[in-house]
């Protein structure tokens, strides 16, 4: 019998734990397990034969630390065979008369992918996939994928079984006592990961004992779809006369099970601490229990690596600003790869309210699917949204897919069949909730009833790759009112029959509805409200529009969505303020303040209230005044005649030792803040940014993964005006190379925070030297030293941020323009 | 710990489980904000001095100090409900070797180590973290705002120190009841205590499975906020 048709309707018993009872045989500290089953095979066949006597019917090899980074391939494939013998031979000589099934073993790689780690993700893919070819070749039955900490590691292990075998896999997570994983992943958004990937049973194992994991199962059993597993320790462990002793004994360990068990869970064994006893007393407690039937929870998921977010309750916004269309500042960020400008544009949108980020890189000129793979994985390092992609580029949606920590929305198909082909195998293999545009070959229907067809359509065609109907999202597309004065009703009506005939979640971008009249919030705001009310999931729209923000605030409180009115209130709360705040500013009131205080040894005596906010580091002021300055300034008189001269009195404290780095930052990023403002002046009229001083390349070298020293340069630097290209952290020196040739950069920055980062450095400049003899290097870090400068043949050593600013205005000045 | 401490001090041997590792969940320890701005960047020296040896908040003399303070605390609140504080030890009887050097559970040869635990009986290994959530909390901020990203540095640096000197302070209280000494922590890159150890100390207190603590190919922790270490007991 195979083991999912026997899991339809029984319980699953799995083992329990295996290290500490092969610690008693007589495991050293650090020694690895898996060269037991070749050393001491009979250590190994006699536990578990102990479990299958017990009652398990899933024993999981003994392969969890077996891997590439711990065995070479020989070793490796040597010690997965020898591991399935060796169950074979506990299951051959069991006196048990269960159904009995043998699971490749799969823990985690023991390195943290990357951007927290240094591993990277395709990396982990690999080296999971190795496991999973000899476990497959050994005879496994299924894959029990466990003990993962980390989403991503665990979607790298999981995607390594997909495309290497096609045996059942099981999924379970280490959960902290927070109820989270190490890395900060929720159940339901494991669940909406690994549902999404086509996992065939999910939950927890290890770290906690089952009455602590209690909450964690509640949320799998109210999101999953599929049978839900736990695999506790045996409570907590603690010394007791110098021996380890877990807290919860047999009897009380499977009380706790059975109540899992009444609860709906399906699948159930132990970890650390817990012995053939232990599943012993949880099979006969089992008996007495009927196993409650696996149903489909119709939850419309998307996830990031941290949440879930559920369609089809309250509405949810989509930000819609990650987006070159029509905005010239976001193309220029875009071709420059000013990464930084994109990242910010999320962060913004995030503390506006947004609950999804949509995500748009196309432009003609650059390349796609790298651009969207980059900015994804960069959104993903800075904001726990769940992200849109949105391109119709299957190539660009592989990659943006594939690299997601989490499950993605996709946008879109269409009825287009070519488009459906394209689109939905992609979401199959990785999981994704479906924007649909409700048109097709014929174009876009006018009526309600023919874009429902269209829906229709591409509902059957999702089915036929395993997409259910939750998974989608239909878009009945919003058209202006300006053309058509009954667009908008056609779109109302269609949201309506979607919502409450085909029982789907819809999503529109709204703002198309008011193209071409005044005031265009006006409109589209109502609308906004129009379509909530028949139903409406969520909204594609600008999230800086108080207008929207204020129709969603009180569309929830009055539909009895937002306990207490307490979101709305906090909401109109912050109203206000906002208002006092930049009518303050603009009216530059609190300035003047400022300017009439007598300088308590800042150096801004007599400054202007531009000056001021940049020399206390004062963000929003510094952008507000800014703004209001360029009514009647010239962008470039501002930069010259204010925000050098701040910088210069910030730089001159700085070096003098009355500010110190803290200080520094907040001033420059006041000053970016003006600059910002001053570049979108600037992007409007036809010479772009401007003149720029000259370039500077910037990067901390192979192997070094830290770069908060190499911002702080980057930020000053860019204060200061010169033309500076981030090549991030952890950069091959050949790339370095490339860069400064490509663009002839007089200077390079090098940055190593490790010593055992210096020899990159050092090769770096060697090959520097070789292909780019014009370029001027400079190194610093914090383990960099004169003397190192020195022996590794830069040219300068600089201390700090505006020591490197001094010397490429030296560099710069020697160019003899 | 008591336990172990008794038989160190009655000279029991304790063969069976001496490298069983302990999981501990301390207090969160009191915020010291002058501490945090040192590890910013602002010096302590200067801090005392303008604070007159207080260093907290009393630092304040120009405009700029009064924003870096409000900021300061911005960014504290950022971080509540985003660490958790955890350490796992073992204990266990230490050896000589024939020329006088320490034998612990995992090699090594470091002459500051063997200074470090003279007339020492055993030692407490331990690792410590306050988890992933400041690092992503730094990731946010890092690229974005270079000022809360160096502060959260500073928090998350304070932070994890604080607990260790807390759990120093721990091991020395309980020592001294037993009628024993302990010593100040060691950690594996001081003096010639090479960091090559650690893949072996981590592995010793079951860090990866009890604390998330994994190592990257420079032997740098993550969570980057995690301390390990040596308390020699005398």
């Amino acid at each position: 019998m195979k083991i999912l048709d026997y899991m339809r309707d029984n319980f699953v018993f799995l083992d329990g734990g295996m290290g500490t009872l092969l610690q008693e045989a007589g495991l050293k500290p650090g020694e690895l397990p898996e060269r037991w089953n070749v050393t001491r095979p009979e250590e190994i066949i006699r536990i578990q034969k102990a479990y299958f006597d017990a009652g398990t019917n899933v024993i999981l090899a003994n392969t969890f630390g077996a891997n590439c980074l711990k065995f070479d391939d020989e070793e490796l494939e040597k010690l997965i065979k020898a591991a399935f013998d060796n169950a074979r031979k506990a299951k051959e000589e069991s006196c048990g008369t269960q159904e009995k099934f043998i699971a490749l073993d799969i823990g985690p790689l023991g390195r943290l992918l990357k951007p927290y780690g240094d591993f990277e993700f395709e990396d982990a893919v690999a080296a999971y996939a190795k496991t999973v070819k000899y476990g497959v070749k050994a005879g496994a039955d299924l894959v029990f994928i466990e003990t993962m900490n980390d989403s991503y590691d665990t979607k790298a292990a999981l995607l390594a079984v997909k495309e290497n075998c096609d045996l059942p896999v099981f999924v379970s997570n280490a959960y902290g006592s927070d109820g989270k994983l190490m890395t900060g992943a929720s159940p339901a958004s494991m669940v909406a990961m690994l549902e999404g990937m086509h996992a065939d049973a999910i939950g927890a194992n290890c770290s906690l004992g089952p009455e602590q994991l209690l909450g964690v199962m509640e949320e799998y059993l109210e999101y999953a779809s599929v049978p839900v597993l736990i695999k506790p320790n045996a409570g907590l462990p603690r010394d007791e006369g110098g021996k380890t002793v877990y807290d919860v004994y047999p009897p009380e360990f499977s009380d706790c099970i059975k109540t899992l068990l009444e609860k709906g869970v399906r699948i159930v064994g132990g970890c650390c601490g817990t012995t053939p006893e232990y599943i012993k007393a949880v099979v006969e407690k089992a008996g007495t229990v009927k196993p409650v039937p696996v149903t489909d929870k119709n939850k419309s998921l998307v996830s990031s690596y941290t949440h879930a977010v559920e369609f089809g309750k309250s509405p949810i916004l989509i930000g819609e600003r990650i987006n070159p269309t029509g905005k010239k500042r976001f193309q220029q960020a875009l071709r420059e790869n000013d990464i930084d400008y994109i990242l910010n544009e999320g962060l913004k949108q995030a503390d506006a309210g947004v609950q999804v980020l949509d995500v748009n890189v196309g432009l003609p000129e650059i390349d796609e699917p790298k651009m969207l793979e980059m900015v994804s994985k960069e959104l993903q390092a800075v904001t726990d949204l769940p992200l849109q992609l949105d391109t119709s580029d299957p190539v660009a949606m592989e990659r943006g897919l594939r690299c997601y920590n989490g499950k993605a929305m996709v946008n879109s198909v269409n009825g287009k069949e070519e488009v459906m082909e394209a689109v939905f195998p992609l979401v199959a293999k990785y999981g994704g909730f479906v924007v649909c545009l409700t048109l097709d070959e014929g174009g876009i229907p006018e009526s309600a009833k023919d874009r429902v067809k269209i829906a229709e359509k591409i509902i059957k065609k999702a089915a036929e790759y395993g997409i259910a109907k939750k998974d989608l999202i239909f878009d009945p597309l919003a058209m202006t009112i300006s053309a058509d004065t009954t667009a908008a009703l056609s779109t109302i009506q269609a949201v309506h029959d979607i919502r409450h005939g085909l029982g789907a979640n819809t999503s529109l971008g709204v703002s198309n509805v008011s193209f071409g009249l005044p005031s265009r919030n006006i409109i589209t705001s109502t609308f906004f409200a129009l379509c909530l009310e028949q139903g409406l999931s969520a909204g594609i729209m600008n999230p800086y529009a108080t207008e929207m923000m204020n129709v969603y605030y009180a569309f929830r409180a009055l539909h009895n969505l937002d306990a207490n009115c307490t979101d709305y209130i906090t909401y109109a709360q912050s109203l206000p303020v906002l208002t006092q705040a930049s009518s303050t500013a603009s009216g530059q009131s609190g300035a003047s303040k400022d300017e009439s205080a007598p300088d308590k040894g800042d150096g801004n005596k007599g400054a202007s209230p531009l000056q001021n906010a940049i020399i206390r580091g004062l963000k929003e002021q510094a952008g507000n005044i800014t703004k209001e300055l360029l009514k009647d300034t010239k962008p470039l008189d501002i930069v010259q005649q204010e925000v050098i001269p701040a910088l210069d009195i910030v730089g001159k404290n700085f070096e003098e030792k009355k500010v110190y780095l803290p200080q520094l930052l907040m001033a420059a990023e006041a000053s970016k803040e003006a600059f910002e403002e001053i570049k979108k002046e600037m992007a409007k009229s036809a010479d772009g940014a401007g003149p720029k001083r000259c370039s500077f390349v910037i990067a901390t070298v192979h192997g070094d993964i830290h770069d908060i020293g190499k911002n702080i340069v980057k930020l000053i630097l860019e204060n200061y005006g010169f033309d500076v290209h981030d090549l991030g952290k952890d950069v091959p020196e050949q790339v370095i190379v490339d860069e400064v040739v490509r663009i002839h950069a007089p200077i390079v920055g090098l940055s190593a925070l490790m010593t055992t980062t210096v020899p990159a450095m050092e090769e770096t400049i060697r090959l520097l030297r070789e292909q780019a003899p014009w370029a001027k290097v400079t190194v610093g870090g914090a383990v960099m030293t004169q003397e190192y400068s020195d022996r590794i043949g830069a040219d300068k050593y600089c201390r700090d941020a505006m020591e490197t600013v001094r010397y490429a205005e030296e560099v710069e000045k020697s160019l003899g323009n | 710990m008591k336990e172990f401490l008794e038989d160190l001090k009655n000279g029991i041997d304790r063969k069976e489980g001496a490298f069983t590792p302990i999981h501990l969940e301390p207090e969160e320890p009191k915020l010291n904000r002058g501490e945090i701005l040192r590890y910013a960047g602002f010096p302590a020296a200067v801090l005392r001095a303008r604070g007159k040896g207080k260093e907290d908040e009393s630092y304040i003399e120009i405009p700029s100090d009064e924003e870096l303070s409000k900021k300061l605390e911005d960014v504290i609140v950022l971080t509540k409900g985003q660490l958790t504080f955890r350490i796992s030890y073992v204990c266990a009887k230490i050896d000589r070797d024939a020329d006088g050097y320490p034998v612990l559970p995992f090699e090594q040869h470091s002459s500051d180590l063997k200074r470090n635990l003279e007339n020492c009986k055993g030692v407490i290994i331990f690792a410590a973290t306050i988890g992933a959530g400041i690092d992503r909390l730094i990731r946010r901020y890092e690229r974005t705002s270079p000022a809360t990203g160096i502060l959260l540095q500073g928090i998350g640096a304070e932070r994890v120190e604080s607990m260790v000197d807390a759990f120093n302070e721990l091991v020395k209280e309980e020592a001294k009841k037993a009628g024993l000494k302990a010593h100040p922590r060691f950690s594996p890159g001081y003096g010639d205590l090479p960091i090559q150890v650690q893949p072996h100390l981590l592995k010793l207190v079951d860090a990866e499975r009890r604390l998330g603590i994994t190592l990257n190919a420079s032997l740098m922790m993550s969570p980057s906020k995690s301390v390990t270490a040596i308390i020699g007991i005398e």
